[in-house]
């Protein structure tokens, strides 16, 4: 199943006869008028094609035949140096049975949403480095952004050594309160809440860019009429920044979304490949990977890629339903 | 990835709203083309002649051994001049995944590294071959290496790999935390009794400075594969296809670990997972720490070094140690197996084993080539781990090493903090672990 959006959803009309309404224009609505001098055309022949083929042909050869090729492998069961043979539904049956799924599944849905809760600080943050005639703005910019640019890997066996249940800074600093901490990343649940944490810290700096160019585009006159009308600094942000701000909201809490569900890399990186915390912490994609590359079972592994495509897929889909609501065009 | 430029007004959020369709496309499946080929599965032998024309390659993923590596194959050059070998380096995390998709397409390197866990798979997949031919006509002598090395490259009764180095498994013991301890050095034939009670003692003594006296951990190659051997068990019977974890000898192994832990001679499975037992005694922190020999480089250089001695396992019910090492096979595939397997047999001799070892930082495998290795910390007494290849056992694998080491990963942890009875834990162990071993083909 694919995300499918050539369509803006909200109006069912095709995105590409649509476009950017004209500067000095924004919030301006524009009825959805074929432009002027251009007369619609229904076809404009091959050479559209032609334009799109190279990344047509990258699409192609990179995601879409491997979709289809796992779609088919998840039906079979593999030799280890190849030589699939088909079984059915013997992967399905067994996964679905296998309660390792459910708690990958638990820790995903666990990891996403504390990810999530990182937006409205990100909105709040962004807002704040927004504060017109703040100083520096630029650069505490930079300093937010910085752990989205740095290797997940690094940021990983940096956060591991803070996370040290004996010599870790995070346990030090709790003990100034006199809290003792936990062994963190040995400690089932803690572990997880460790890598999420993390992914939330790690996620902040790339919400915060786009959340910022989205405030960056609302009418400073707005803010001004609401102030005559009384408006507090809260009500601003409420009735002003918020509903303007949806679309680049809404856009964020979807690639957040997609890009929680594949955590991997960071739980990898934080515990360790041998760290019993393991069954009771690892997410999906850490799943699948134990399946097909430690198991050497790689149409099981095939059959979790696809329950995973699928679930992306669901949520993206439900998304994209439910933003009608709330976000304003 | 990028950010979007966003552009204005609904322009923006149409910019936004399609991005977000392209990123729901992409999705992380990615497939590999499979293509299962028939292997030859030929023992035979014959020696290339001297003016044998060949480019091969010779894959390997340790850096650090290229330098030996090179000054091995200018001396192969001199015996066959035509024959070009390129060395190809992958670094040991993708090493296997590569070999892996190369053996589904038939284009294995001429001549690999090998490893004891992945051994099996080659060997009875018909991907490598057999040294049989060689063994005959007398160009490899196995009898020149450590028979337990032989076993480990053996499969259903044929060797398929040659030893080119290997490890074994004793004590490093950090004399200074002895003395501040005030704790004297045990001797050096010394029992499980006395490991527990020194490490007890150790700990007790130093408890002020958060240090320990021994360490277990969840290596099973350092640690309870050892005292498995050492309790007269097995991890795995000789067919490579029952698990040996439920066997009174194996529990007794594993409890040796859950009692160093209880008695507080040891940091507990968290602390040790947190910071790992090598860690531990790097930091000066821990004063008898049961690692492998490879463990040496981690040393040299440090303060450390000159504090440090080696002392042989403690004995249980016998002395035993883990054995690994890497070998050389070459493909059954290969298009110039006469060339591969020259250069198979030169890696062999006892003139490129020497300088082996006397470049690398390995200790090599042909018998009398050793004397480098203990020379580089001559106070440490490195001759424990050349001594030790005398008892030393297989590291234990089967087709599928991967798959039962994480069973043990997930579920000994249970047992050594002591919240499960070790019997219980070994009984589950062995269950899972014959599943996993049952589905290997």
């Amino acid at each position: 199943m694919t995300i499918h959006t050539e369509r803006n959803p909200a109006t069912g009309t095709p995105a590409r006869t649509q476009r950017a309404s004209g500067p000095g224009a924004p919030g301006t609505e524009l009825p959805d008028a074929p432009r002027a001098g251009r007369p619609p055309r229904r076809t404009d022949g091959f050479w559209p094609w032609l334009f799109v083929l190279p990344l047509l042909v990258g699409v192609a050869t990179f995601y879409i035949w491997p979709i289809i090729q796992t779609f088919w492998y998840s039906f079979t069961s593999w030799g280890v140096f190849g030589g699939a043979t088909f079984s059915g539904v013997a992967n399905y049956v067994r996964l679905l049975s296998d309660p390792q799924l459910y708690q990958s599944l638990l820790n995903t849905v666990i990891y996403t949403v504390i990810v999530l809760l990182g937006i409205p600080i990100a909105v709040w943050l962004a807002s704040l480095l927004n504060t017109t005639g703040l100083r520096f703005a630029q650069f505490y910019r930079v300093l937010f952004f910085l752990p989205y640019v740095a290797m997940p890997a690094a940021i990983a066996l940096v956060w591991r050594i803070m996370f040290n249940g004996d010599y870790g800074i995070v346990n030090w600093f709790l003990g100034r309160f006199g809290i003792d901490g936990p062994y963190w990343i040995s400690t089932p649940g803690f572990a997880l809440l460790a890598v999420s944490l993390v992914g939330l810290w790690s996620s902040l700096g790339f919400s915060m860019i786009i959340l910022g160019a989205g405030l960056k585009d609302i009418p400073p006159e707005l803010y001004e009429a609401a102030e005559l009308d009384g408006a507090s600094r809260w009500r601003q942000f409420r009735s002003v920044t918020v509903p303007l701000l949806s679309p680049s909201i809404f856009f964020v809490v979807i690639v957040t979304t997609i890009s929680s569900f594949q955590l991997f890399d960071l739980l990898y990186a934080i515990l360790g490949s041998t760290n019993p915390v393991i069954p009771k912490t690892m997410s999906l994609v850490f799943y699948f990977y134990s399946a097909g590359f430690i198991d050497n079972d790689k149409g099981f592994a095939a059959a979790i890629a696809m329950v995973i495509f699928v679930l992306i897929g669901i949520v993206t889909l439900v998304q994209f339903r439910v933003q009608k609501r709330w976000v304003q065009a | 990835m990028p950010a979007p430029t966003p552009a204005k007004g609904r322009g923006r959020r149409r910019a936004l709203l399609g991005a977000v369709a392209a990123i729901g496309a992409v999705a992380l499946l990615a497939g590999c083309s499979t293509s299962s080929g028939a292997a030859s599965s030929g023992s035979d032998y014959e020696k290339a002649s001297k003016d044998t024309k060949a480019t091969l390659t010779y894959a390997v993923w340790d850096e650090n051994q290229v330098k030996a590596i090179k000054a091995n194959l200018t001396g192969f050059n001199e015996e066959y001049p035509d024959i070009k070998v390129n060395v190809d380096v992958t670094p040991f995390a993708s090493y296997w995944t590569k070999l892996q998709t190369q053996g589904s397409s038939n284009t294995l390197p001429d001549l690999f590294w090998m490893n004891g866990p992945n051994f099996q798979l080659y060997a009875a997949n018909g991907k490598i071959a057999p040294i049989t031919g060689e063994v005959k006509a007398g160009a490899i002598k196995p009898d020149e290496y450590s028979s337990a090395l032989n076993d480990l490259y053996t499969y259903d009764g044929t060797q398929y790999g040659v030893p080119k180095d290997f490890d074994t498994i004793g004590v490093w013991m950090n004399k200074a935390l002895f003395a501040k301890a005030g704790v004297a050095m045990p001797s050096k034939d010394w029992t499980w009794d006395d490991f527990q009670k020194t490490g007890a003692e150790l700990s007790e003594k130093l408890h002020a400075d958060g240090a320990y006296g021994a360490a277990g951990g969840m290596d099973g190659q350092t640690t309870y594969y050892d005292t498995i051997f050492q309790a007269g068990g097995n991890v795995i019977d000789k067919s490579g296809k029952t698990s040996e974890y439920d066997s009174a000898a194996a529990e007794k192994g594993l409890q040796f670990w859950t009692d160093l832990i209880k008695s507080g001679a040891s940091p507990s499975i968290k602390q040790l997972t947190d910071t790992t037992a090598d860690q531990w005694f790097t930091s000066g922190k821990l004063a008898m720490y049961q690692g492998g020999s490879w463990f040496r480089s981690a040393l040299t250089g440090t303060d450390l070094e000159k504090d440090v001695v080696v002392y042989p396992l403690p004995k249980g019910k016998e002395q035993a140690t883990v054995i690994h090492g890497v070998s050389n096979v070459v493909s059954a595939n290969s298009k110039n197996k006469v060339a591969a397997q020259a250069l198979q047999v030169y890696l062999a001799s006892k003139q490129a084993q020497q300088q082996q070892g006397d470049m690398g930082a390995v200790i090599p495998a042909y018998e009398g080539t050793q004397d480098a290795f203990t020379k580089t910390m001559p106070d440490a007494d490195l001759q424990v781990f050349l001594d030790a290849v005398d008892y030393a056992k297989p590291l234990p694998v089967s087709k599928n090493t991967a798959a039962w080491n994480t069973l043990e990963t997930n579920l000994l942890p249970s047992a050594f903090d002591g919240s499960t009875p070790v019997d219980q834990v070994a009984k589950d162990l062995a269950t899972k672990m014959d599943t996993a071993l049952g589905k290997e083909k």
